[in-house]
């Protein structure tokens, strides 16, 4: 894992002085809220329905115990027991109180964490594969390229106030596990014939109320010209993107005005400009920011076969494992999506325990995907029983990632400010209709996803069954959306017809599970059934 | 009825107006008229609460009741947690936001 040096370390402490004073300033009444917002704003810190909210940033969702363990104090301590992983693998906090605020960055900034670039219009907190470093088919750990990333975003003085927030993700596989192509940015690791690797840059997509799919802009851009390339992509983006209408001011709509090849090519004149400018780090940078990421001391012949006696433990197993590169080790994802439960929620008891377990089967690691999960990437195939059984013991071990209980959900009007609908109760009324494991694993791998308002943060466009929340005259609404994909067969999925109510898209769904049961042959997920036979069986189906 | 709300300064947690101070429980609330927008600069210049705003509400038995889902789970805490909202031995409270 990435360690602070003495830079990231003291910037990170003057930002927590510099806010520190923000804050008594704001409570002794010498700033106005229209004055303090954006500072708080620019240390994470909303205010939502029912209190302050603060937004811890995980950086491409990677920690170690002793984070982990400070996320749970911090939820003890000035929370109320709690805390959210969210859809951009960071945590919120519901309950924080502006006093406390100063005092909980700089304990975070203890343990090298801290929320800047978790609000504002800035480059926001890089997100990346959960599995990198431990995936099977990945050729390269993508996090080093990410953590680079970091270092140039933060604190960008060119790109702190961009016309709109700005979101990068980093994968190094074909299988795609952090929609990448749903990001304002996505960078793909790829390796070239001569056998270099460089980046494969996409641009322009991003969900919220205009979803769109980030298009090829460059195939490769080795190393030596990575941050220059990035860096003009941005200025293209701060020229020219819109500052006249929220609306329209992400990347995607410029994109979409100009066309991928205009912007490219401008993004290739502005580069010759920025790469002039010398600001591309040298090899030996990327060596150093590499080596905090060389593979932990893997146990060579660690065994490779696994106990599958217990039949619980086995439904796990195939589950929630995934292959490793290392032999004899696993993948481990652990579920926040409790039948019943909210989406994301774990207790400071339950963060204890993913703490504990880490550092005792994972080489001290821990990821924060973007469905809302938590990855102990490196477990030795002879821990899994272990892991599992404590898992059980801390209610951590529901057999159901990628299953059709899975579901990404945001806060929704339970917490947050802009929602126009709750997304939680419905995730839990979906899970408990679907709760039988059996039916579940018949259904197979289902991606469903739910917004509580056009933003988008549940990815509601990227579900295989999408559910966004409207609000109709002061009251609920459910709009049911079906054939998305945030993965490598990225799709934007459509909306079937009218709203629902809560209970009425719980059996919408139920029908359209039902078209899928009758009409799938051999081996299809719904979502290739439904790009198969399209919409129509399905609206009959859910409309009569 | 028009009520006053807004979120104290410092804890955050969500207030309502009672004619003389800030309450964070909504039976104490009262009816501003056309007071609100007023009521609302003065509080604010004075820091003792943070962006309020009026809202529409009903008189019921139980008291008053905001007209929308928003503020009404504003007034409650969120519905998906039971031990947590303002009223959780009260087996309506549930009810009462939707």
């Amino acid at each position: 894992m990435y360690k602070y040096d003495e830079y990231d370390a003291s910037i990170v402490a003057a930002r927590v002085e510099e806010f520190r004073d923000q804050v008594q300033r704001r409570l002794a009444g010498h700033l106005t809220e229209d004055q303090f917002k954006p500072l708080r704003l620019m240390n994470g810190l909303y205010l939502q329905l029912h209190a302050y909210m603060l937004r811890v940033a995980v950086p491409y969702g990677t920690l170690n115990g002793q984070q982990m363990h400070m996320l749970a104090h911090i939820a003890r301590k000035y929370d109320r027991g709690y805390g959210h992983f969210t859809t951009r693998q960071n945590l919120q906090y519901n309950w924080i109180k502006l006093e406390d605020a100063p005092d909980i960055l700089a304990e975070l900034a203890t343990v090298e964490m801290h929320a800047i670039q978790t609000s504002g219009n800035c480059i926001r907190n890089i997100s990346s594969d959960q599995f990198a470093g431990a995936a099977a088919d990945e050729i390269t750990d993508p996090r080093p390229w990410a953590e680079l990333l970091r270092q140039w975003s933060t604190f960008h003085p060119e790109f702190s106030y961009l016309p709109r927030k700005f979101k990068i993700a980093v994968i190094a596989s074909d299988t795609d596990r952090a929609a990448m192509r749903l990001h304002d940015i996505g960078i793909q690791i790829v390796c070239n014939d001569a056998g270099a690797l460089g980046a494969r840059i996409y641009a322009g997509g991003g969900m919220g109320r205009t979803p769109m799919i980030a298009h090829l802009i460059k195939d490769f851009v080795p190393f030596a010209d990575f941050v220059s390339y990035l860096e003009a992509c941005l200025r293209v983006y701060n020229r020219h993107g819109r500052r006249d209408n929220i609306y329209k001011a992400r990347i995607k709509i410029l994109i979409h005005a100009l066309g991928a090849e205009e912007y490219a090519r401008q993004v290739e004149e502005e580069f010759h400009a920025v790469k002039a400018l010398g600001i591309d780090p040298p090899q030996a940078e990327f060596d150093r920011i590499a080596a905090h990421f060389a593979p932990p001391p893997f146990e060579a012949g660690a065994p490779d076969t696994v106990d599958r006696s217990d039949p619980d433990f086995a439904v796990w197993l195939d589950q929630n494992v995934h292959a490793h590169k290392a032999p004899g080790y696993a993948v481990v994802t652990i579920s926040l999506k409790p039948i019943g439960g909210i989406p994301g929620d774990a207790s400071a008891d339950q963060i204890d325990v993913m703490a504990d377990l880490a550092a005792r089967y994972s080489f001290d690691e821990l990821r924060v995907t973007h469905a809302q999960n938590i990855v102990l990437p490196h477990v030795r195939k002879v821990d899994l029983y272990a892991v599992w059984s404590a898992l059980r013991e801390a209610g951590l071990a529901e057999a159901n990632l990628d299953l059709i209980s899975d579901i990404i959900a945001c806060p929704g009007l339970d917490y947050c400010s802009l929602a126009n609908a709750r997304s939680i109760p419905l995730a839990q009324k979906i899970s408990a209709r679907f709760a039988d494991p059996a039916r579940q694993r018949d259904l197979g791998e289902l991606k469903l996803k739910i917004s509580g308002c056009i933003n988008a943060c549940g990815h509601h466009h990227a579900g295989h069954i999408g559910i966004l929340g409207v609000d109709r005259k002061g009251t609920e609404n459910y709009q049911l959306l079906l054939g998305g994909s945030g993965a490598e067969d990225v799709s934007l999925a459509d909306i079937t017809g009218p709203g629902f109510s809560e209970d009425g898209v719980v059996d919408a769904i139920e029908r359209a599970t039902d078209v899928y049961v009758r009409e799938r042959t051999p081996g299809e997920r719904f979502v290739d059934t439904y790009r198969r036979i399209g919409m129509a069986p399905f609206k009959e189906a859910i409309y009569g | 009825m028009k009520l006053l709300t807004g979120n104290d300064l410092s804890s955050g947690d969500v207030v309502w107006w009672t004619g003389q101070s800030w309450s964070r429980h909504i039976g104490e609330a009262v009816d501003v008229g056309d007071r609100g927008d007023i009521l609302a600069a003065t509080e604010e210049a004075a820091r003792r609460v943070n962006v309020p705003y009026v809202i529409d509400a009903q008189i019921t038995p139980e008291g008053p009741r905001p007209a929308h889902i928003k503020d009404r789970i504003r007034a409650l805490g969120p519905t998906v947690r039971p031990d947590l909202p303002l009223k959780p031995a009260d087996p309506a409270a549930g009810s009462w936001v939707i």
